[in-house]
């Protein structure tokens, strides 16, 4: 039972996105541009930190279907739980290796960046543009993390539901619902 | 210095929304309907809620600025701005605010924190649903623009004034008026990124 009377059925984000659309709105529209739109990060790079992030948070919820979305991208979801384990033996490039750890550090506390971080990144190729975004994917599921578990949304283990919605977040993107009706219990 | 290359002439958040407006607009759209909306709460309460925040998050920027704005909000009192940021059980607040802010305060730490318990005590005092809805709302988007700000080195000036000031404009214009003047000035750098 979530904390408030949430949208019966709805898992997650879409419970809170369905109780008020005024917010959802915004939160959609920037998920769509950091996680979709085109950018020089590969869309299946960027669902890998937001999929890591959440990870550290522990929210269920954003993990499965954001490391759906990031396997539907690279078709492997070996990488995605490797990411999520130990990022530093994953097979990734080093650029995204030292993003993730600038993401890491984010997830904590966003002074925890240090100078060092961020030429690591530069070295390894990253660009301004690059570390900006990948700042702010992390800043911003500290915020869809912190959303779906502060409300006491539901959110449950069917993996056959993350792998489709997995599959609508890496096509369709986030400007429309991927839970568009209630979703029996499992 | 920022740790990439923001416009030198903006501090805080405004730096970053600068470079990169594209995100620029869902940021401020959302802190728009978040505390300057239509709204049980008063705006004040929850400029009250984004300081409180903000201040645990220790993000000097968001923290002095979302203080300013309450206090332009709430009549020029300072005092109570700095009360909540201490310990709000002893400032001069309505009980239901109080348990709101405890609510705000365990979003800031983990979501999984908020328990039915401190839900249903913000119930009694006469919290709605959407007001929960809007305090967890609001303690989780700072925690994202609080690691923003940070997480770029963003220039956090010490200037009281100018807090005070700026703090003064936003309370009067709104977040997405105000953001349309530095974002229409930078435009052309961004674009050309």
């Amino acid at each position: 039972m979530a904390h408030i009377n949430l949208p019966e059925g709805l898992p997650g984000i879409s419970a809170g996105f369905a109780f008020r659309p005024e917010t959802a709105g915004p939160m959609r529209a920037l998920a769509q541009v950091l996680l979709h739109d085109p950018s020089s990060l590969t869309p299946g790079e960027r669902e890998l930190i937001a999929t890591y992030v959440s990870s550290r948070n522990c929210t269920t919820f954003c993990v499965l279907s954001h490391g759906a979305a990031a396997t539907a991208h690279l078709g492997d979801s070996a990488v995605v739980k490797q990411v999520q384990t130990d990022f530093t033996r994953a097979q990734i490039s080093p650029k995204l290796k030292a993003l993730l750890a600038i993401a890491g550090k984010v997830q904590q506390d966003g002074k925890l960046v240090t100078r060092a971080d961020v030429e690591a990144a530069h070295k390894e190729g990253a660009t301004d543009l690059e570390i900006h975004d990948t700042v702010l994917i992390a800043a911003a599921f500290c915020m869809y993390n912190r959303y779906v578990d502060g409300l006491g949304t539901w959110q449950p283990e069917n993996s056959e539901m993350y792998t489709q919605m997995g599959r609508h977040l890496a096509t369709e993107g986030y400007t429309t619902p991927s839970i568009r009706q209630p979703v029996g219990a499992a | 210095m920022p740790h990439i290359a923001l416009p030198a002439d903006l501090p805080g958040i405004r730096g970053a929304m600068a470079f990169r407006p594209e995100t620029a607009r869902p940021l401020n759209a959302l802190v728009e309907v978040l505390l300057q909306g239509p709204s049980t709460l008063t705006r004040g309460e929850r400029e009250l809620i984004a300081t409180f925040v903000s201040s645990r998050n220790c993000t000097h920027y968001c923290h002095c600025i979302h203080g300013a704005i309450a206090a332009a909000h709430l009549g020029g009192d300072e005092a109570l701005v700095k009360q909540v940021k201490t310990d709000f059980l002893d400032a001069n607040i309505s009980p239901k605010l109080k348990a709101l802010l405890a609510i705000a305060g365990k979003v800031q730490q983990d979501g999984k924190l908020v328990t039915k318990t401190d839900v249903e005590a913000a119930r009694i005092l006469g919290a709605t649903d959407i007001e929960i809805h809007d305090t967890v709302l609001i303690a989780a988007a700072f925690c994202m623009y609080n690691r923003y700000v940070d997480g770029l080195d963003t220039v956090q000036p010490d200037d009281e004034a100018l807090y005070r000031e700026r703090g003064r404009r936003v309370a009067r214009e709104g977040y997405v008026a105000v953001s349309e003047e530095y974002l229409a000035t930078h435009a052309a750098a961004a674009a050309g990124r």
